[in-house]
């Protein structure tokens, strides 16, 4: 019992730190000097890009999606940017250092959404939005209830989702440039604001490009030195990574991360389907030209992303055998844990040791850098997304009834941005002692229960009524956000309660469950005038959504 | 779109064609992805010793490579999706458009 609780509370953990969060104590180290230089040239470089972005962010097109210009091959490194968050870098690799396999397990879940977004979502989204999801969700239902629910879904995980990396943000940089936390959250906060109002979508999707590159060439260089060292052969460094371990052959075969049929499923649902409901994630569909382009940026993005999660385990492998046993990086004031020594910092910083090891004090300086430019470019992605919410769906759209023009449109978009940015400076400095080891979690259970089943359902099943999609949407967000609550992190952990009301760190199963027969039931006993209207609507729909025709395509440049 | 253009395009063989053999296509696809990670995960969950079977003399076990497979796997179905929706589909779509276009002129 008590193994399966550490494995928990581990497995939550990490499911934090893949997608954004440092928990725990970290200790502010000594000012490192070419990890801050370094650092200096990627923010003046982005800074100029947004400059040189700003005076090409003339309409609401050009700043919500960087005027659809964007081809397959850059969204696809953008999105790869958005998606592989410092913390998946420096999780998952912290995981394959502690436990060996069972990190391997953490990044197939985390990509195998991917396919499924490109088979069934992205072309359809594509041919029927504009700038939000919800433009497809509502598009032949009511604009008002539908727009205001698929608005509440994206700012809700958006606001989550960043104080996940606002706090991870602020420990990272704590620890590895020597600065005050509070001044790391706000350098962090003031940047993003500046990349995204100034820089729209052109900005930040150059920013999440040359974060890509530098994350994706850092990560090469650190697993082509493990490589070398075991003259390229896997087998020696498996051999070697054994004989370091104190696990030994148990690193080689999974190791409890995924205890039961049911959780397993769960946490499967919570990372497909919320993968495919992340509002910033089904954005950048529309900064491209038409479907094939879409489609191109997700065959790219997949093997970006694939090709990360490989390097992180060849990473934490390396870690293993340069970092567990080097007195260098043991934290010497900590006691002995399972048999193996606490690193500096926590597991977490496996691969940033890892990095100094290699490369020495230039190349630690390089990937901390790198690790801070991509907290950047995730939250600048994710404010962008939440002020489109605000802007486009709410104030353009439920607000004016789509009487409004669109300089007005975007100038609520750039409020609604600072003030995005200065929520989540406040939310991160105030979450900086707290658990929030269930905010991604929760992130993607929203996303996957409330934004994926009426996005989902919009497009693919002509029945479909307003009532439906926003019952069963709204009773699959309450599931998702009470079955956290009472499960055993919020109601045992936090809370202090003795047993989990719900015994399932993963509410996806049951919550997306919820919400898709809610959806059905409320739909098919809809018989009323506007019901009818939809349904005969849906034929239109999908026939621009399997065309094409009529869809937003015009390159404007 | 008009009726008569929506009437049009539904009966266009061209169209039928696309939308049945893409969306067989397209499911074949996310329930080929769908089982091969449900099967690995469900493994795991049940009998996780199974992917600790060794390979060979060394410490090398059959889970490292059906790993690694899964990611490859992944990276190729969407290669193998994108070229014949790319090539074959769009070429499809293009040719209902155009045929749409003659009849609205």
């Amino acid at each position: 019992m008590k193994k399966l609780f550490v494995w928990m509370t581990l497995l939550f953990g990490v499911m934090a730190m893949a997608s954004g969060t440092i928990d725990g104590e970290v200790q502010k180290q000594p000012l490192n000097v070419s990890a801050i230089v370094m650092f200096l040239v990627f923010v003046s470089g982005t800074l100029g890009i947004t400059y040189w972005a700003a005076k090409r962010t003339k309409t609401a097109k050009d700043f919500y999606t960087a005027g659809g210009g964007i081809t397959g091959l850059q969204n696809g490194m953008a999105i790869a940017g958005d998606y592989m968050s410092a913390a998946s870098f420096l999780g998952i690799s912290g995981l394959v250092y502690l436990a060996g396999y069972d990190g391997l397990i953490y990044s197939i879940g985390f990509l195998v959404g991917w396919p499924v977004i490109l088979f069934l979502v992205s072309e359809r989204l594509r041919n029927l939005g504009k700038y939000t999801f919800a433009d497809v969700a509502a598009y032949r239902l009511k604009q008002t209830p539908i727009r205001t629910l698929a608005a509440l879904g994206s700012i809700a995980t958006v606001i989550l989702y960043l104080i996940a990396q606002m706090v991870g943000a602020g420990k990272l940089i704590q620890l590895l440039f020597g600065l005050p936390y509070e001044v790391a959250v706000i350098l962090v906060g003031a940047l993003m604001i500046l990349y995204v109002t100034f820089g729209g979508m052109l900005a930040t999707t150059w920013v999440q490009i040359i974060k890509a590159v530098l994350l994706l060439s850092g990560a090469t260089f650190m697993a082509l030195a493990v490589m070398s060292h075991f003259g390229f052969s896997l087998s020696e460094m498996f051999t070697a990574a054994v004989k370091a371990h104190p696990k030994h052959e148990a690193i080689m075969a999974p190791g409890g991360l995924v205890s039961d049929p049911v959780s397993a499923i769960s946490l499967g649902i919570a990372l497909m389907f919320g993968t495919a409901g992340l509002p910033h994630i089904l954005m950048r569909f529309f900064t491209v030209a038409d479907a094939k382009e879409a489609r191109k940026s997700v065959f790219y993005a997949t093997g970006f992303i694939g090709y990360f999660y490989i390097l992180t385990f060849i990473i934490g492998f390396g870690a293993i055998i340069m970092v567990l046993n080097n007195p260098e990086y043991i934290d010497h004031a900590k006691e002995m844990v399972n048999g193996m020594a606490p690193i500096l910092g926590g597991k977490n910083m496996a691969a940033i040791h890892l990095s100094h090891a290699v490369g020495g004090n230039f190349f630690l300086g390089f990937i901390s850098a790198v690790a801070f430019a991509t907290i950047l470019a995730v939250v600048s992605g994710l404010t962008l997304a939440g002020a489109s919410a605000i802007s486009h769906d709410l104030y353009a759209n439920v607000f004016r009834r789509g009487r409004v023009d669109e300089m007005q449109e975007m100038k609520v978009s750039k409020i609604a941005t600072v003030v995005l940015g200065i929520v989540a400076i406040i939310l991160g400095i105030a979450f900086e002692k707290q658990n929030i080891a269930f905010v991604v979690g929760l992130a993607f259970a929203i996303a996957a229960s409330a934004n994926f089943p009426v996005l989902f359902l919009s497009m693919f099943w002509s029945k479909l009524t307003t009532r439906g999609a926003v019952i069963g949407g709204s009773l699959g967000l309450a599931t998702a956000v009470l079955l956290v609550i009472l499960g055993p992190i919020v109601w045992v952990q936090i809370l202090g309660n003795t047993e989990a009301i719900f015994p399932y760190k993963y509410p996806a199963l049951f919550s997306v469950t919820v919400a898709f027969i809610a959806i059905w039931f409320f739909s098919i006993t809809d018989n009323g005038e506007d019901a009818k209207r939809e349904r005969e609507a849906f034929e239109a729909q999908d026939i621009r959504s399997q065309t094409g025709i009529g869809a937003e395509g015009a390159v404007s440049h | 779109m008009t009726k008569e253009q929506i009437e049009h395009v539904r009966n266009n063989p061209k169209y039928q064609k696309l939308v049945k053999e893409r969306s067989r296509f397209a499911w074949t696809l996310s329930i080929i992805m769908l089982v091969v990670y449900y099967a690995f995960i469900l493994t795991i969950a049940f009998d996780p010793s199974i992917l600790g079977t060794k390979m060979g003399d060394g410490v090398m076990t059959i889970g490292i490579p059906i790993g690694i497979m899964i990611i490859i796997i992944a990276f190729a179905l969407t290669g193998i999706y994108v070229k014949r929706a790319n090539g074959e589909f769009d070429e499809l779509s293009r040719q209902v458009k155009e045929e749409l276009k003659d009849i609205a002129s």
